[in-house]
C-alpha cells in the first residue's frame, strides 16, 4: 500500500474520461464487472455488462458492496442421504475473476475488516474465495455528503485503504492511484496515460477540501474501554427508545457480517445456506429454553454499539464502523450512530 | 409550523404538570436537513424538544402496544385511525391514551426533495405554509410543499383525526374523490402482469422487516416469518421466501390497514409495498363497505360471523 496516496509516478496515472468506457470494456473481456448503475430511484452495485450502464456521477450506493462478497443467501452445500449414507456436494470455487468498480472508500476499506474477522484462525472459504479472485477499483469522494463520517472512523473520503486503484475525478479525467500490486498492473491498460504534476497537485488540492468539508464526530478517546464503564448506565434506554428493530442498519452497513444458517430441505436432499441475519432481531438472540438475553432493543441496540466500538477495536484493531453513513440515511426514525456515540462519549455514567 | 409546534408543546406541557399522563410521544427535529423524528417526553422542562413540520412521517401508533405508561401521542388522521384499530383489537386501553390530534396536510417525501435538488445538497431547510424554502452552499430554492408529498398521503382521504381529545390547529377539509385509481390500473392489468410486477417489486426486499416493525398494526408478539417451530417460510431473499412474507403480511392487514404508508417510507429499498395493502384496502371496502380505523363502534368484517352471510365469493368465487 502506498501511504498518504496521490504518490510519484509511475504509481498515478490519468484516465480520461472518454476513455473509460474503452477501459471498461477490456475488462468487461476478462472478468465479471460490478459498478454502481440506476434501478429506479437508487443506485446500487451490480454486474454490468456493457460500460453504457455505469453511473458514477453518484453520491452512494443504497446497499453496500459487501453482498459480492458475502452474498444474502449463499449455498454452503446440498446434501442427500439415502440409507443412512450421507452424500455432500460443495459448490465450485469462482470460474472468473471480477473486479468491483467504483465504489466509495469507505466501502472498500469496510472490505478490510470483513477480512480481518472472516480471516484469522478460521477462514471463510467461501468469502475469500471471492474476494481472492476480485479487484478492487473504487472512486474517491470529492463531495462528502453531510451524512457522511469516514474521517472521524479512520478512514477519509479519497482513503486509499481496501482498494487496488484508486480514483479520482479531475472533471474530465480522473486521476488512477495504484494501492497495490494488481492495481497498478490496471494501469499498464492502454486507456491510462502518464499523470503531470499539475494533476497531482489538483488531485492534493480536492483531496483536502474534501476532507476539510467533513464535521468531525466527537468521540471520546480510549472509548472502547468507556464504553464497558458505562455499559449499564439509564442512558441506553433513552438513547433506543425509538428504535423499531428492523434489520435496516445492519443489512446496510458494509461492515456487519453476523450470519445464520440454515437448511432448506425437501425430503431426504437439501441446501445448507447462509444467510444474513442481524443483531436488531430478537431473534438473533433467543434461546431454546425461552430466555431471551437481549430481550429490548435497548439491549441488541447496546450490542450494535459495543460491537462496533469497542469488542471489535479490542480484537481487531480497528473500528467496526467506516462511516459510510447509510444508517444514518436510511434509519426510518433517524436514530443516528453518530448521536450516539457522541452521546455515550458525553461521559453519562461513565 | 411554529404555531403548530408551540400549540402541542402547550397542550404536552399541561398534560405532564397535570400528571394526566407519563410520557408524550411526539416529533422533535432529526439530526438531519428535512428530518423529524419520534421522540418521548417524560419532563415539563423537556417539552420544547417536541416540533411539528411536513416531516412528521412516522406512525407513532407503534410504540403504544405493550406500554406501561399512560401515554399521550401526537396523533395525524392517519395515526389516530391506526390507535382506533389498536383500541377494538384490545391491544390500547382507551382511558390510557390521550390523542392529541393534528389536522394533517400530508407528509413531504425527503427523497423527493432530495432528487430535485440533486446533485446539490440541501444544508437547510424552512417550511412556511405551503413552500419549502432550501438551502445549500451555493443556492436556494423555493418548492411548494404539496407537490413533494408521500404517496399515501396524496390519496389520503382522512387528514382529520378522527379520535382525539385535544386539537391542535384547525379542520382540514376532506378530499371526497377516488382515491383508488391507482389500484384501478392495477386490476386491469392481466393476472400475469401483476404477478410479474408484484415479483420484480418483492425481487427488491432485503428482508430488514422494516415495513412490518415500522407498521402500528403489525404487532404480534410472534411474526410468523420469526417461527422456527415449526418454521414455516425460508429466511434468505429467494422470492418465493420474500414474496409468501409480503402476501401473508397483506392478507394479515386486511381489513386493519389504515393505509398510513409507515411500511413503504420505512422501506430502504423502495418495494411498492402499498399496492398489496391497498389492493386489500380497496377489495374489503367495496365488498364490506368497511374502512379500518374510522370509528371505535364498527365491528371489522373479517373478525365478525354472520349467519346470514351470503359468502359468495366461497359459492360463486
Amino acid at each position: 500500500m502506498i501511504p498518504g496516496g496521490y504518490g510519484l509516478p509511475p504509481s498515478s496515472k490519468i484516465l480520461k474520461k472518454d476513455r473509460l468506457p474503452s477501459f471498461l470494456e477490456r475488462l468487461l473481456e476478462e472478468r465479471i464487472v460490478f459498478a454502481p448503475v440506476r434501478r429506479g430511484e437508487v443506485i446500487l452495485i451490480r454486474e454490468i455488462h456493457a460500460p453504457s450502464e455505469v453511473v458514477l456521477e453518484y453520491e452512494n450506493a443504497k446497499e453496500s458492496p459487501k453482498s459480492i462478497f458475502f452474498p444474502e443467501r449463499e449455498p454452503l452445500f446440498r446434501y442427500r442421504t439415502e440409507k443412512g449414507k450421507v452424500e455432500v456436494d460443495i459448490p465450485p470455487g469462482r470460474e472468473r475473476s471480477r473486479v468491483v468498480f467504483g465504489i466509495r472508500p469507505c466501502d472498500a476499506r469496510g472490505l478490510l475488516l470483513l477480512d480481518k474477522v472472516l480471516g484469522g484462525e478460521y477462514r471463510d472459504p467461501y468469502y475469500f474465495d471471492k474476494r481472492a479472485e476480485t479487484l478492487v477499483v473504487s472512486l474517491a469522494c470529492d463531495h462528502p455528503n453531510p451524512s457522511c463520517f469516514c474521517l472521524s472512523m479512520g478512514g477519509g473520503p479519497c482513503s486509499p485503504e481496501g482498494s487496488d486503484l484508486l480514483l479520482l475525478d479531475l472533471s474530465d479525467g480522473y486521476l488512477a492511484e495504484a494501492v497495490s500490486e494488481r492495481g497498478a498492473a490496471l494501469l499498464e491498460d492502454p486507456a491510462f496515460e502518464k499523470s503531470d504534476e499539475e494533476s497531482l497537485a489538483v488531485a492534493k488540492k480536492i483531496k483536502r477540501e474534501s476532507e476539510v468539508s467533513m464535521k468531525p464526530v466527537a468521540m471520546k478517546e480510549n472509548l472502547e474501554e468507556h464504553l464497558e464503564r458505562v455499559f449499564d448506565d439509564p442512558v441506553w434506554k433513552d438513547l433506543t427508545e425509538t428504535c423499531l428493530g428492523c434489520g435496516i442498519c445492519t443489512y446496510l452497513c458494509p461492515t456487519c457480517y453476523c450470519f445464520d444458517l440454515c437448511d432448506e430441505a425437501a425430503g431426504s436432499s437439501g441446501e445448507r445456506i447462509r444467510v444474513w441475519d442481524s443483531c436488531q432481531f430478537p431473534l438473533f438472540t433467543q434461546q431454546a429454553s425461552g430466555l431471551n438475553p437481549r430481550p429490548t432493543a435497548k439491549e441488541r441496540f447496546r450490542q450494535r454499539i459495543m460491537h462496533k466500538f469497542s469488542y471489535l477495536p479490542k480484537s481487531q484493531a480497528m473500528l467496526g464502523c467506516v462511516g459510510c453513513g447509510r444508517c444514518v440515511t436510511e434509519c426510518p426514525v433517524n436514530l443516528d450512530i453518530r448521536e450516539v456515540v457522541k452521546s455515550l462519549s458525553g461521559g453519562n455514567g461513565g | 409550523m411554529q404555531q403548530l409546534t408551540n400549540e402541542i408543546r402547550a397542550i404536552a406541557r399541561k398534560l405532564l404538570r397535570e400528571k394526566k399522563v407519563e410520557v408524550v410521544i411526539g416529533f422533535e427535529r432529526g439530526s438531519m436537513p428535512l428530518r423529524s423524528r419520534p421522540c418521548f417526553i417524560r419532563k415539563e422542562e423537556e417539552v420544547n424538544r417536541l416540533f411539528w413540520d411536513g416531516f412528521c412521517e412516522n406512525a407513532l401508533a407503534v410504540y403504544l402496544p405493550k406500554r406501561k405508561e399512560r401515554a399521550a401521542i401526537v396523533a395525524k388522521g392517519c395515526d389516530s385511525r391506526a390507535v382506533v384499530e389498536l383500541i377494538k383489537e384490545k391491544q390500547v386501553q382507551r382511558d390510557r391514551v390521550i390523542l392529541i390530534g393534528v389536522p394533517c396536510r400530508g407528509m413531504v417525501d425527503r427523497s423527493r426533495i432530495e432528487s430535485s435538488a440533486a446533485p446539490r445538497r440541501i444544508l437547510e431547510m424552512r417550511e412556511i405554509e405551503d413552500t419549502l424554502i432550501l438551502r445549500g452552499t451555493d443556492f436556494e430554492e423555493t418548492l411548494k410543499r404539496s407537490e413533494f408529498l408521500h404517496e399515501s398521503c396524496k390519496t389520503c382521504t382522512h387528514p382529520n383525526p378522527v379520535l382525539h381529545d385535544v386539537l391542535v390547529s384547525e379542520w382540514l377539509e376532506e378530499k371526497n374523490e377516488d382515491p383508488f385509481a391507482d389500484i384501478q390500473t392495477f386490476d386491469a392489468l392481466t393476472a400475469e402482469e401483476r404477478w410479474d410486477y408484484l415479483n420484480k417489486e418483492v425481487d427488491k426486499c432485503i428482508r430488514c422487516y422494516a415495513c412490518r416493525n415500522a407498521c402500528p398494526l403489525c404487532y404480534c408478539p410472534e411474526c410468523f416469518v420469526d417461527a422456527s417451530l415449526p418454521q414455516w417460510i425460508g429466511k434468505s431473499i429467494d422470492s418465493s421466501d420474500t414474496m409468501i412474507f409480503h402476501l401473508m403480511r397483506a392478507y394479515h392487514l386486511a381489513g386493519r390497514c389504515v393505509s398510513c404508508g409507515a411500511c413503504e417510507r420505512a422501506c430502504p429499498v423502495g418495494v411498492d409495498i402499498r399496492k398489496l395493502n391497498r389492493k386489500l384496502v380497496k377489495d374489503v371496502k367495496d365488498l364490506f363497505g368497511y374502512e379500518a380505523g374510522l370509528n371505535l363502534e364498527q365491528t371489522s368484517p373479517l373478525a365478525t360471523f354472520r349467519p346470514d352471510d351470503t359468502e359468495s365469493f366461497i359459492v360463486n368465487p
